[in-house]
């Protein structure tokens, strides 16, 4: 049986469908699934395209941002609200990727794809997820994550974060052999809100350095209470790879991963452009 | 599986096929509609010799399902000439030697006919940026750098 395609208004019919049809999955912007079916990766089932105008809300003015599965990089990039999420939206692919990439796909991106994924992590972003025909639940994106490689997590409907406190207190860095346009060797996203002087709830993301863009919760506790000094950033490159599993891949091997993590870290903490 | 009915418009004419479920807009587009201009390269979203422009917006051939296409205004390279007359960013590359083999220059043409359309004048590094998702084995990038920043400013003088 080749692969259909279902066109369903609601989201409850289509998390519906994706709870009992195993064989169904559901389409964003194409960039992953329909390279699967290019490639004859996927020779079979359901594209559910779901067309709830919900998917492409966005909700950037307040302090509480929300942002549909379905919303584009390049609507991402389009937005005066979201500054601090253009370097992450810009590193995804070339514009005419930009157009079509959603940010519930990135969720779902092999390793070393899902750099914006990595920025949501590092906000300490929810998912608003559908699962069978309920209604909705909040769940943490880390929880997420970590439940995608089971499998059935549901349909993602947005995600949902706390504005960053200033221009300075997030920060991203997508690391790749091409530029501007590369596959990551890795990517780091840190949020690094202050009281005081101090940190305060640091949150640090990597990409591609593990099976899901992971938290590097050793580089947390280092950073926590302290500023954000020579002693401090020597500290949390020490813990750097802490909790890390990246992959040999035809990017980056392993080993490679390593040895430059800590660098690219202590260069963003202290503010320098990689 | 039962083919599915889709109407666009593909340069600036009305069209309607029956495409398969999973077809992909480059698939229509070619051997559907018979517009060879966009071509078929790695079929992964990492050439752009597949780009076209939906509603005025840079998409990838490749990657873009015809269903979703309902309704869209679709430009692709063959809608570029006015008759014998060349688009200004055609008339730029014949000039300034951008294209060699030719594979890449359809897709790099829309990339950048997206750019000029949405800012008439874009510095070098927007120009970079922009082409950033289209791959050129022959040129080595710059010939086809200095033909658009040449088509803006010749449209810029047009306009002036």
């Amino acid at each position: 049986m080749p692969v259909n395609v279902r066109i369903v208004q609601g989201l409850q019919e289509a998390a519906g469908i994706l709870a009992s049809d195993r064989g169904a999955q559901l389409l964003g912007g194409g960039t992953l699934l329909v390279r699967d079916i290019n490639e004859g990766v996927m020779t079979e089932g359901t594209l559910l395209r779901a067309v709830d105008p919900v998917l492409l809300a966005m909700n950037t003015g307040g302090a509480r941002v929300e942002l549909g599965a379905g919303v584009t990089m390049a609507m991402v990039l389009a937005s005066r609200d979201l500054p601090y999420l253009h370097a992450a939206a810009r590193g995804i692919g070339g514009p005419a990727v930009r157009t079509t990439a959603t940010i519930g796909g990135n969720l779902f991106a092999a390793t070393p794809y899902g750099d914006f994924t990595t920025a949501l992590l590092a906000l300490d972003a929810v998912v608003t997820l559908h699962a069978g025909f309920g209604g909705a639940r909040v769940m943490p994106l880390v929880e997420m994550l970590a439940n995608r490689a089971r499998g059935g997590v549901g349909l993602v409907a947005s995600v949902g974060f706390s504005r960053p406190a200033g221009a300075d207190a997030f920060r991203f860095v997508k690391v790749a052999r091409v530029r501007p346009k590369g596959v990551s060797v890795l990517s780091i996203a840190a949020h690094l809100p202050q009281n005081g002087g101090r940190i305060s709830g640091a949150r640090i993301a990597y990409g591609a350095m593990g099976p899901t863009p992971l938290r590097a919760k050793a580089v947390e506790r280092v950073l926590e209470g302290r500023t954000l000094d020579a002693a401090t950033i020597a500290a949390a490159k020490s813990a750097a790879l802490e909790g890390t599993q990246p992959a040999t891949d035809a990017i980056a091997s392993e080993w490679y991963r390593r040895e430059v993590l800590p660098v690219h870290l202590g260069r963003l903490l202290a503010g320098e452009t990689s | 599986m039962a083919r599915m009915p889709v109407q666009f418009r593909l340069n600036g004419s009305d069209r309607a096929v029956f495409v398969e479920p999973a077809e992909t807009l480059l698939g229509t587009i070619r051997r559907g509609l018979g517009d060879f201009a966009p071509k078929f390269g790695c079929g992964q979203g990492t050439c752009g010799v597949c780009t076209v422009l939906v509603d005025g917006e840079p998409r990838l051939g490749c990657l873009t399902l015809s269903v979703t296409c309902e309704g869209r205004s679709i430009e692709t390279a063959s809608g570029l000439a006015d008759g014998p007359t060349l688009h200004p960013l055609q008339a730029a590359f014949m000039e300034h030697f951008a294209a060699q083999c030719g594979f890449c220059t359809p897709g790099m043409l829309m990339a950048a006919k997206a750019l000029l359309d949405r800012n008439p004048n874009p510095t070098r590094v927007e120009v970079v940026e922009a082409i950033a998702g289209n791959v050129c084995r022959c040129t080595g990038y710059e010939p086809i750098i200095n033909a658009i920043l040449a088509a803006a400013q010749q449209r810029g003088a047009r306009r002036a």
